[in-house]
């Protein structure tokens, strides 16, 4: 196993908004291996892009607040870095995709400036004809001819759009790259192209990765490991073999495999999961996911249950508090 | 900054993003009238003391009163007090163009300091600006106008900064709403992702995505303001007389008007087409800046 290049510990976020106080990530837990796929899955607002956020420093200043963890990326503790070290960091080192390839684009700035702006910030000794060179390289290795970075953003499709916004995360070489939902702004035809365009470039660049996403297919097609995200904790993280294998479930999860239609079977309906997601500015004291729990327990309405690890896989819930270390 | 472009004839051009603009602009035929009447009139004033005295313009002659345009070499007659309606005409637009232009300038110069300030900063600062600005906007602009020079009495320059007190609210609103609208954009955010620095995001996506709108309504409000200098003059409050300016040269022929129409009719045009072609400008501006319009 090779070292850790992201390590996340015990991270809780919250934003301070007038109404009231958003927990959004309540100890999350996470590590990333050098050269590592994982896939982050979790309904809306359980805190994915949050975390994304995090990991740049990047949250809505005066409003988000880190209260409690560490983030480490190289063995630099992102938390207690310095703004100019970040400013460094961002874009060369730790990269990001963004979900909407339509508002992601100067609009009034050809791409291939934009492109060039990301290496003009991180590159600025770089000969001008050396950069020309790279960002023509980096359109080819996307699919998008050369020939047309002198064009504006809205002449381009918007499965062209996020090649190019790919372009602009990958030119500089990142060692980190994190995807937040790379492919939910695009039809399903696109999605593949893509998903397929990201593979690529990340065994090409060696490049670590989190996708961060809502759709367990892509994650099965993309990711080396799987952690599904609720209430901003972790509640269930392997290998996509753990996980997709189903012997071991938490309940969420569960949850989450029944809302997929299933083409080998007759099922009449899906199976959805009642009820919402827990209340970010109220949490509940012991399980966040007690509420919605077909398996609900007494003790999971006072305590929070601890993660129980089988092998790689592990579990936060208490109905799989006896299956420890047994596989 | 390159561009390329498609011609009809299939042959490749290449072009900047001002070129663009320019390109744009050049189809619009309104626009291009507009900008062509404007060039004549700055130019014609500009160059004023090279082809007339600018002794003609205050030079009265009692006994070549009212000289229908054509006659004796006054190209379009003379006034009521003998003196050179084109001489007048054109040293007064020397007056309303720079006025006007300088107005604007003095508007847009401190709306966009205020704008500014209030959508990059927002909070408290936002609010003590706008609250500040909304109580110049609750006055009516003419009215504002006439208040400040009033209070401050007759004068170019007075009436000047009587105008621009009326006109940099609405400044201020459009920089402020442009950069409140830029800020929440995600290339905003992206940019803060791929390392960019404050100062970088401001200089490179914030001024020249809000460039537009603030140029568009410099542009448009020139003509209004040239108005509202006419309206003034007009009503006595603006430009002193004996001093040509468009708006006075129509108060003081008002009484004639009925008797000697021409007197009423040459100003009265300047300023319309002056007005008109400005506007024509700030619409072919509008239309040419917009990156999203199909060439």
């Amino acid at each position: 196993m090779s070292d850790a290049i992201l390590e996340i510990k015990d991270l809780h976020v919250q934003y301070n908004t007038d109404d009231a106080v958003v927990h959004a990530l309540n100890g999350l837990n996470l590590t990333l291996e050098k050269g590592g796929v994982l896939g982050l899955v979790g309904e809306t607002g359980a805190g994915k892009t949050t975390m994304a956020l995090s990991i740049l420093k990047l949250l809505p200043e005066k409003v988000g607040q880190v209260t409690k963890g560490t983030i480490t990326y190289n063995s630099l503790d992102i938390l207690k870095a310095r703004k100019h070290q970040m400013m460094k960091l961002r874009g060369a080192k730790i990269s990001m995709i963004f979900q909407d390839p339509m508002t992601s684009l100067n609009p009034i700035i050809t791409v291939g400036d934009q492109i060039l702006e990301v290496l003009d910030l991180h590159f600025p000794d770089m000969d001008k004809n050396e950069k020309d060179q790279k960002v023509d390289e980096i359109l080819g290795l996307v699919g998008i001819q050369a020939k047309r970075k002198d064009e504006f953003p809205h002449q381009f499709s918007g499965g062209m759009k996020q090649r190019i916004g790919i372009a602009m995360a990958l030119v500089a070489e990142p060692e980190l790259l994190l995807a937040d939902e790379p492919t939910t702004a695009l039809d399903v035809t696109i999605q593949a192209q893509i998903l397929k365009l990201m593979k690529e470039l990340k065994d090409k660049f060696d490049t670590s990765m989190i996708l961060i996403t809502h759709d367990l297919g892509v994650v099965a097609e993309f990711c080396e490991n799987v952690a599904i995200v609720y209430s901003g904790e972790i509640i269930e993280k392997g290998t996509i073999e753990d996980v997709f294998t189903r012997d071991h479930n938490h309940p969420y999860t569960e949850g989450l495999f029944n809302s997929i239609p299933n083409l080998t079977c007759d099922t009449e309906r899906l199976v959805p999961i009642p009820g919402f997601m827990a209340d970010p500015t109220n949490l509940p004291a012991g399980c966040k996911f007690a509420e919605r729990c077909k398996y609900c327990m007494e003790e999971c309405k006072t305590h929070v249950p601890p993660s129980y690890a089988i092998g790689t896989h592990s579990i936060k819930c208490f109905l799989f508090s006896d299956m420890e270390g047994d596989k | 900054m390159k561009r390329k472009n498609i011609k009809s004839s299939g042959s490749i051009v290449n072009r900047g993003s001002w070129g663009l603009v320019l390109f744009r602009f050049r189809k619009n035929k309104l626009a291009m009238i507009g900008l062509v009447v404007i060039m004549i009139l700055v130019i014609a004033s500009l160059t004023a003391p090279l082809y007339i005295d600018y002794e003609t313009v205050y030079t009265q002659c009692i006994k070549d009163r009212f000289l229908t345009p054509g006659t004796d070499g006054h190209i379009l007659g003379t006034d009521q007090l003998g003196r050179d309606l084109f001489a007048r005409i054109i040293y007064g637009g020397r007056i309303s163009l720079l006025a006007g232009l300088i107005t604007v300038a003095m508007a847009l110069a401190l709306g966009v300091l205020l704008g500014g300030v209030a959508g990059y900063f927002g909070g408290w600062v936002d609010n003590v600006i706008m609250r500040f600005c909304d109580v110049f906007m609750a006055v009516p602009r003419m009215l504002l106008a006439m208040a400040v020079s009033a209070a401050l009495g007759q004068g170019t320059f007075k009436m000047v900064i009587a105008l621009s007190v009326a006109a940099f609210p609405r400044f201020a609103r459009v920089v402020r709403s442009s950069i409140l609208s830029l800020r929440g954009q995600e290339f905003i955010e992206a940019a803060r992702c791929y390392g960019s620095s404050s100062p970088r995001i401001i200089y490179k996506h914030i001024i020249p995505n809000g460039l537009g709108p603030v140029i568009i309504s410099a542009t448009l409000s020139l003509g209004s303001t040239i108005l509202s200098i006419a309206s003034l003059g007009f009503l006595g409050i603006g430009v002193a007389p004996p001093t040509p300016e468009w708006g006075t040269i129509l108060a003081e022929n008002r009484i004639n008007i009925r008797y000697y129409p021409h007197l009423g009719l040459v100003p009265g045009l300047f300023i319309v087409v002056c007005v008109m072609c400005l506007n024509f400008m700030g619409d072919g501006l509008r239309d040419a800046m917009d990156p999203r319009s199909k060439v």
